[in-house]
């Protein structure tokens, strides 16, 4: 069996409805520390779902779940946050008025003097970190200060992937963060996890790309229809039997599948 | 080389601004015989009308940052006014208010006036921040109420003798002197502060905010307290320059309020503007109105001109936005 301390999230018949919707049914989920998971499963398989309960965006109709060992009930995103939760929203959530620092910073600021809400900011400290950051990832930003809006799509899914990368935090969720992205953008995203892989941050990402997937993750979880239905160790499987899992029906039917 | 792009978006609102008052110069010279800037008294006269409704502008441009608005401007400069007034009356009132209060230190109608405001500002917060009624109805209903209650505050009556020293803060320079200075701060607040930057964050993306833990009903609170401290605030400055206080002052100075913010680049859709822009585009509805005035332009044609520039200011705004919008 698992030692209980290696274990940094857990869930236990962690279910949601959404009126009659069964988007999540009973799912029990660890992940180690140190690990990098996937969740893959078909469109409305509920893998958004799990996401949004473990965030703190919705609550969990029935079910538990153990961060750090502990139970815990986010009521909003901002509490998961401070646990050490970060997490990339399929919808990217910037805002497109700021420039990258702002961005990177926003809830969280570098102040140059105190003052409640009118303390002073300290801009150059944050263009630095903010330089560094994106230097780190190799993302390509011609001018940090130009307003996220103005830039392309590659670009400001690499700032949110970035924002969440950057801080020190205990656990990352990425939700279908390549998805839109150009060869090198995804490159460049593909970097920033194995990049957190070294250093120990233990990531759960959603992605409908398999050999994204088998590149970059240990363990492989499979979601169908609100459920998990497997979960298997990437090394020790192949793109055919994750597929049978994702549909749920056996065979070589896939041979010719261009999805692995 | 020199780019357009490269300069601050009010460069080209001043050029406007520098436009409008050339423009009114040669009229002046073709049709009146006579200069129009070459007249220092007449460009007193236009910073003075302007400072007032600037000071509400201020407070506006922050509304409108966070995607709001706020229509109560004029009638809570009023409301507060009234108030104010009442705790500003000299010894030897005849009358007064509360003939237990005359010959206060002016400190005291000044904290009243500006707290009168602020409590108007926070009612509409609230009710914009805790229920769903969108702003323009939310500062709609308090643009009728805050008048109405200072209507009934005197049973309709004008409040008059007020103290030599309350009304010496309207006098000479010192309306221009209060805009200049609540423009200065507030403009480096939105760019130097956390507030600044959260009330430009909720404008942009609300739910973005949210997630990055900014408390968006505690800021967009504060930030409509604030709009209507600065309307109290023109209310005081306004009744201590005209020496007395009346229910029907300032109205319709929500409307030039909002007027000179759009024209002065900030966005109705959030996110984007700056107190910089809004100070040009106090000066050019002032150079407007005083320009018609001095051509002998009527009154109404005025108007017109004005509805015109706002909408096409608006105009504008859209399709910056629509610009924007097909390129993410
Ligand atoms: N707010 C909601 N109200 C009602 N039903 C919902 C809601 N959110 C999700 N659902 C339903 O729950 C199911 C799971 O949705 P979810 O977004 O988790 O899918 P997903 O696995 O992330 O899919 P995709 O790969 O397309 O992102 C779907 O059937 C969806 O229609
Ligand atoms: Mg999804």
């Amino acid at each position: 069996m698992n030692n209980q301390d290696d274990i940094i999230l857990r869930t236990e018949n962690l279910t949601k409805r959404y009126g009659g919707v069964h988007a999540l049914e009973e799912a029990n989920f660890t992940l180690k520390k140190g690990e990098h998971v996937a969740i893959v499963g078909d469109n409305g398989a509920g893998k958004s779902t799990f996401v949004r309960q473990i965030t703190g965006v919705e609550q969990p109709t029935s079910g538990d779940i153990f961060f750090e060992g502990k139970r815990v009930e986010f009521s909003s995103p901002l509490e998961a946050r401070e646990a050490g939760i970060e997490s990339v929203f399929q919808d990217l959530a910037l805002c497109n008025d700021l420039d990258v620092p702002s961005n990177l910073f926003l809830g969280r600021e570098e102040l140059l003097f105190k003052f409640g809400p009118f303390s002073i900011l300290d801009e150059k400290k944050m263009m630095q970190k903010a330089k560094a950051v994106l230097e780190r990832t190799a993302i390509k930003i011609p001018n940090l200060s130009n307003h996220v809006g103005d830039m392309s799509g590659g670009q400001r899914q690499c700032v949110a992937i970035s924002r969440s990368a950057s801080f020190a935090s205990k656990l990352i969720i990425m939700d279908e963060p390549t998805a839109a992205l150009g060869v090198q953008e995804t490159t460049q995203v593909e970097n920033i996890i194995r990049g957190l892989k070294e250093q120990g941050v233990p990531l759960i990402l959603i992605s409908h790309n398999l050999r994204q997937v088998f590149n970059l993750v240990d363990k492989i979880w499979v979601f169908r229809r609100g459920r998990i239905v497997g979960e298997v160790i990437a090394a020790e499987t192949d793109g055919n039997e994750i597929v049978s899992m994702i549909t749920g029906m056996q065979g070589g039917v896939h041979e010719k599948a261009s999805y692995i | 080389m020199f780019k357009r792009e490269n300069l601050p978006a009010e460069a080209s609102i001043f050029a406007v601004f520098v436009g409008i008052a050339v423009l009114f110069e040669v009229l002046g010279w073709a049709f009146v015989g006579k200069s129009f800037l070459g007249n220092v008294q007449r460009l007193e006269i236009i910073i003075l009308q302007v400072s007032i409704f600037g000071i509400i502008a201020v407070g506006v441009t922050q509304v409108i940052i966070t995607s709001g608005i706020d229509l109560s401007g004029g009638a809570v400069l009023a409301l507060s006014a009234m108030v104010a007034a009442s705790f500003a009356q000299s010894v030897d009132a005849f009358a007064p208010i509360f003939p237990q209060f005359l010959g206060l230190p002016i400190i005291i109608p000044i904290a009243v006036g500006l707290a009168v405001g602020a409590a108007c500002g926070w009612i509409n917060g609230a009710i914009t921040a805790y229920t769903g009624i969108p702003p323009f109805i939310a500062t709609l209903g308090m643009l009728v109420t805050a008048r109405a209650v200072a209507v009934i505050y005197t049973k309709g009556q004008p409040v008059y003798s007020l103290s030599d020293s309350f009304t010496a803060i309207g006098s000479g320079a010192w309306p221009v002197l209060v805009f200049f200075v609540v423009a200065v701060i507030f403009h480096l607040i939105l760019k130097h502060t956390v507030y600044g930057k959260h009330t430009y964050a909720i404008g942009s993306n609300e739910k973005a905010a949210r997630v990055a833990g900014i408390n968006v009903r505690r800021h967009k609170i504060m930030v409509y307290t604030i709009a209507g401290a600065l309307s109290g605030l023109a209310g005081v400055v306004m009744c201590s320059r005209a020496t007395i206080a009346q229910s029907g002052m300032g109205t319709m100075y929500e409307l030039d309020a909002i007027s000179a913010v759009v024209i002065g680049g900030t966005s109705l859709f959030g996110g984007r503007g700056r107190i910089s822009g809004t100070v040009i585009g106090v000066c050019i509805l002032g150079v407007i109105t005083s320009g018609f005035t001095f051509l002998r332009i009527d009154f109404y044609y005025q108007e017109i001109v004005k509805g015109m520039i706002i909408v096409g200011a608006v105009m504008l705004d859209q399709r910056r936005q629509a610009k924007q919008r097909s390129r993410a």
